[in-house]
């Protein structure tokens, strides 16, 4: 028998290391030390109700356990073989206790579609992906569907692109298809240049066979024999697993001429972008393959009509693609029964910042950021309280406690004011100025503007000029006037979807947090203590002992004082490295 | 290399590679045969796995236990990189994180040699679509 205890940061902060203890000793007095064994687990993810301690085999789920309870988990569990009720889940709808954790409703929030593969199979081995189905939907469309039941299929699951937009997948493959062509192409996005996002990266270096696999597909529908994937360069892993699935499938004659014996051919090739974001929007996209500069140009023409080297081309992103093969082989229906009504399935998202649990997660549309956040991603790390989470990264805005309740999806987060991008989720503490936050992705658009547009490229300057202007403690009421209305232009006049949404985060977190801005603005204060400019260390006069060791390690001589008197900051030559604050033993340096 | 010209060679191919891991599995010495997967992917490997992984290739093969590892993609749990997983003929796969060569020689001479538990389990929390 083992008994797990769960050593989390979220349950050793409710004293799970107590209860190992305690388990351990309460055995070892009972002589079940040798028989017994416990064991120290990562997060089980269910923070919200730790400290967790589960039982194998029988896989009995204990929450909220306590130091004191681990007798009588041993004296009934162990040693007489009857659960301990009282410990037990409470399942919040039928008031029943649920023993079994597989039978608990958490453990089912997330579900893989996209990652179905990642993390099961070798991706180097063409031959784990096909016994675990394949290239069957493949084989299925081109040997036993029209092209047009195959878009009606997709069409039928709702599946909507993941890089961003959410355009309906189904319609857009049959605009591209009723655009009659002697070439077209199939492209995928895995440009992915959003800070924090991760997930089209870890899809291609995980399952790049389901992404080669979903593109033929496409090309049967719209008539096209070429595809091409647009992918960073900075992503190397990727690109060689890649390569080597092409090459695999291509021995197999999954790739190439008369497919199965069908006469349907089709063909990939990869063309490598030098890591611009905005070379992910899709007509500078293309642009870029065609070794133009990577710059936007307008639509219409949409690339369905005028695409690579002016063919129709169908441009998607690499989670939409990995979507494809399970809607076919599992059917439309039964993809259309997850999510909410407009937005259809399962979305990855990684999930970055202060959270406990950085990683990669996919879960139905419509799960809330709750039970993202808190269950899946397992709280806030260090036990601080959550403050904001950034979604669509410098497209998106930040979502805030009252948005921890909304079910995601993509017209949910439009209408709480940020997007669901391509699926990056930093996760924002405390210990986060916002209005830093937003400076930090203007910073960011201002770096990836291609310049075409005066109102992006010279606007988002400014905004950026302004927001470091408030986080030196230099703002006026009027600069918040001069971010609105400027922001207003830039979203309204600029061509691309850069500089169209690159005012969110400051529109955001203006809504959302305006009483930060006012801090920095009226008081000269940054509530989060994270501009510099605004703090100022102190030494509290009365704890100071004169121990002399803040004085010793500051680098530039600003503090003074005899040996044994309290000694004070020169704020004039203090460089707020907080060296000093480090040092002190006796809590006698604090930030104003 | 044969090529596959029909979807009945595709579903042939499917089970003669199923039954040949199926074989794997109960081979001669069914009791003995360990599968490990390393996570693989640009966060795993970032923290030490490709080192884990030929760590764990080397001493299978000088303690002698039969056993195969592969690699694999991204598990998810980045945070607990380099994280493995380990199955045990006969028992449920399980996952450990913060996998280093220290922790993999744990992981050997306890759990795969004795069937003992060691520290650093991460729970799986999700549903394959196999089970829907
Ligand atoms: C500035 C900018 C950057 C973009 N970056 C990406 C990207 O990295 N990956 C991606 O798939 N789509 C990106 N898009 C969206 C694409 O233009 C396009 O909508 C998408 O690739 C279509 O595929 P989907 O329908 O499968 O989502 C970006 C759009 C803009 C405006
Ligand atoms: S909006 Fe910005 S990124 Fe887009 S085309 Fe104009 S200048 Fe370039
Ligand atoms: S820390 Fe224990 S469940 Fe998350």
């Amino acid at each position: 028998m083992h008994l797990l205890v769960c050593g989390g940061t979220g349950c050793r902060a409710s004293e799970s290391d107590a209860i190992l203890e305690n388990l351990q000793s309460t055995l070892a007095e009972n002589n079940l030390d040798g028989e017994v064994q416990v064991v120290k687990t990562g997060c089980f993810g269910f923070c919200e109700k730790g400290p967790i301690v589960k039982v194998m085999p029988d896989n009995t789920f204990y929450t909220q356990v306590k130091p004191e309870d681990a007798k009588e988990i041993v004296a009934e569990h162990v040693i007489k073989g009857r659960k301990v009720n009282r410990l037990l889940y409470l399942d919040p709808e039928n008031k029943e206790h649920v023993a079994d954790s597989k039978h608990m409703g958490f453990y089912k929030k997330q579900i893989r579609i996209a990652l179905r593969n990642c993390g099961f199979i070798n991706p180097e081995n063409i031959d784990e992906y096909i016994s675990r189905d394949g290239y069957e939907a493949l084989a299925k469309c081109i040997t036993n569907m029209k092209p047009q039941e195959v878009i009606d299929e997709i069409k039928a699951s709702g599946l909507r692109g993941r890089g961003g937009a959410g355009f309906p997948t189904g319609l857009k493959w049959e605009i591209a298809s009723k655009n009659a062509a002697d070439q077209k192409y199939v492209v995928c996005n895995a440009d992915e240049g959003d800070p924090g996002a991760f997930m089209d990266r870890s899809v291609l270096e995980g399952d790049p066979h389901s992404v080669i696999e979903a593109m033929a597909i496409c090309g049967y529908c719209m008539g096209a024999t070429k595809g091409l994937v647009y992918i960073r360069a900075e992503y190397p892993l990727a690109i060689e697993r890649l390569k080597i699935a092409i090459d695999q499938s291509r021995e197999y004659g999954l790739l190439g001429e008369d497919i199965l014996g069908t006469g349907f051919a089709f063909d990939l090739e990869l063309r490598y972008g030098a890591g611009a974001f905005v070379c992910g929007e899709e007509t500078a996209l293309i642009h870029s393959m065609e070794g133009l500069r990577g710059e936007p140009t307008v639509k219409p023409p949409f690339p369905a009509e005028k695409g690579y080297l002016g063919k129709p081309s169908n441009v998607n992103n690499v989670e939409t693609f990995a979507n494809i093969p399970v809607i076919i082989n599992k059917g439309a229906k039964w993809f259309a029964s997850l999510g909410t009504e407009k937005s259809k399935g399962t979305k990855v998202f990684a999930l970055a910042g202060k959270i406990n649990n950085v990683g990669l997660i996919e879960v139905p549309m419509g799960t809330t950021l709750r039970e993202i956040i808190f269950e899946i991603g397992g709280g806030i790390k260090d036990g601080k309280k959550f403050k904001a989470v950034q979604t669509g990264g410098p497209s998106g805005g930040c979502l805030t406690e009252k948005h921890l309740d909304t079910p995601i999806d993509y017209d949910n987060l439009i209408a709480s004011g940020s997007m669901m991008g391509s699926g990056g989720m930093i996760v924002m503490d405390e210990d986060d100025c916002m209005v830093s936050i937003a400076k930090y992705y203007l910073d960011f658009t201002v770096e990836e503007s291609c310049g075409k547009c005066t109102p992006c490229r010279v606007g988002n300057k400014r905004l950026y000029e302004i927001l470091d202007k408030i986080t030196q403690g230099n703002g006026t009421m009027e600069d918040i006037d001069k971010l609105r209305n400027l922001s207003n232009v830039i979203r309204d006049t600029s061509l691309c979807g850069l500089g169209q949404t690159s005012p969110n985060p400051v529109l955001s977190t203006l809504d959302n947090f305006y009483d930060e801005y006012l801090a920095h603005i009226k008081d000269h204060k940054c509530p989060a203590g994270q501009c510099k400019a605004l703090m100022q260390y102190v030494i509290n006069q009365e704890a100071c002992v004169g121990c002399t060791a803040c004085a010793r390690v500051c680098p530039v001589n600003a503090i003074s004082g005899e040996r044994k008197k309290p000694h004070t900051i020169d704020t004039a030559i203090c460089i707020k490295c907080g060296a000093c604050y480090e040092k002190c033993k006796f809590d006698a340096i604090f930030i104003n | 290399m044969v090529k596959v010209k029909s979807l009945a060679d595709l579903k042939k191919i499917k089970s003669e590679l199923q039954s040949k891991l199926d074989l794997r599995e109960k081979s001669e010495h069914p009791e003995k045969i360990v599968q490990v997967k390393v996570a693989m992917a640009t966060c795993g490997i970032a923290s030490g796995a490709k080192q884990v992984m030929d760590f764990m290739i080397e001493e299978f093969e000088k303690r002698g236990i039969d056993a195969v590892v592969t690699q694999t993609g991204c598990m998810g749990y980045c945070y607990a990189e380099p994280t493995i997983e380990v199955t045990v003929p006969g028992k449920e796969p399980i996952v450990f994180g913060y996998v280093n060569i220290q922790k993999a020689d744990t992981i050997i001479e306890k759990y795969v040699k004795n069937g003992e538990l060691v520290d650093g389990i991460i729970p799986v929390n999700y549903e394959t679509i196999e089970k829907q």
